[in-house]
């Protein structure tokens, strides 16, 4: 499922709202949700999961080409972990198959 | 502070301008959809941010920490999540020292 299928079937559920705000909304939500994690801030949503960033510290890395030392300084990383009730169904639907589209 | 459900809602109430009670529900109502296609066995690509992808794992040897008695854990499916490059670029920029 892509963000738009996403958008078509919120817009769907939600038949009061204009097509072009549901939308907006998607995007806004992810905006926030992206914005709150580059600053720093957990996001934490009861029964989905959470996201939070990871350290990864500094290592020398190697110049494939090359095979020169390169200092890579430390980063961080998103991490979700799925809450309880997505962990359920998701396991729960494991005799339908994977769809790969 | 993390952020919530109800700070989701609030901005779209500000920003975009849908009621609280519609602001509310979009909320639910994404997550809930996200929720329904990873059950129905369909991963969530959302560009910009990432995807939610499914994995079958098979059945492996575990152990319980406490008691060291061997007990197997049982085949499952997982969910993992891949951030986009465009997340992962704006989050590697974090140089913070909050987490």
């Amino acid at each position: 499922m892509t963000k738009s299928e996403l958008i078509e079937i919120i817009a769907s559920n939600q038949q009061h709202l204009a097509y072009k705000d549901v939308e907006v909304a998607v995007k806004t939500l992810l905006e926030q949700m992206s914005e709150a994690l580059s600053s720093g801030e957990r996001i934490e949503i009861r029964g989905f999961g959470s996201f939070s960033l990871h350290h990864r510290p500094p290592r020398i890395g190697r110049n494939p080409k090359t095979g020169e030392p390169v200092a890579l300084p430390g980063k961080y990383v998103p991490h979700f972990k799925p809450g309880k009730q997505l962990r359920e169904r998701v396991n729960d639907g494991r005799d339908r198959p994977i769809r790969s589209k | 502070m993390a952020l919530t459900k109800a700070d989701m809602a609030e901005r779209l109430f500000e920003e975009v301008g849908l009621n609280k009670r519609e602001a509310k529900e979009l909320v639910e109502n994404f997550f809930e959809e996200v929720r329904a296609a990873l059950e129905a066995g369909v991963p969530v690509k959302l560009s910009g941010f990432g995807n939610f992808d499914l994995r079958d794992k098979n059945q492996r040897p575990g152990r319980n920490p406490k008691t060291g008695e061997e007990i197997p854990i049982s085949a499952r499916r997982v969910v993992t999540f891949r951030p986009g490059q465009k997340l992962k670029a704006r989050v590697e920029a974090y140089a913070g020292n909050e987490q």
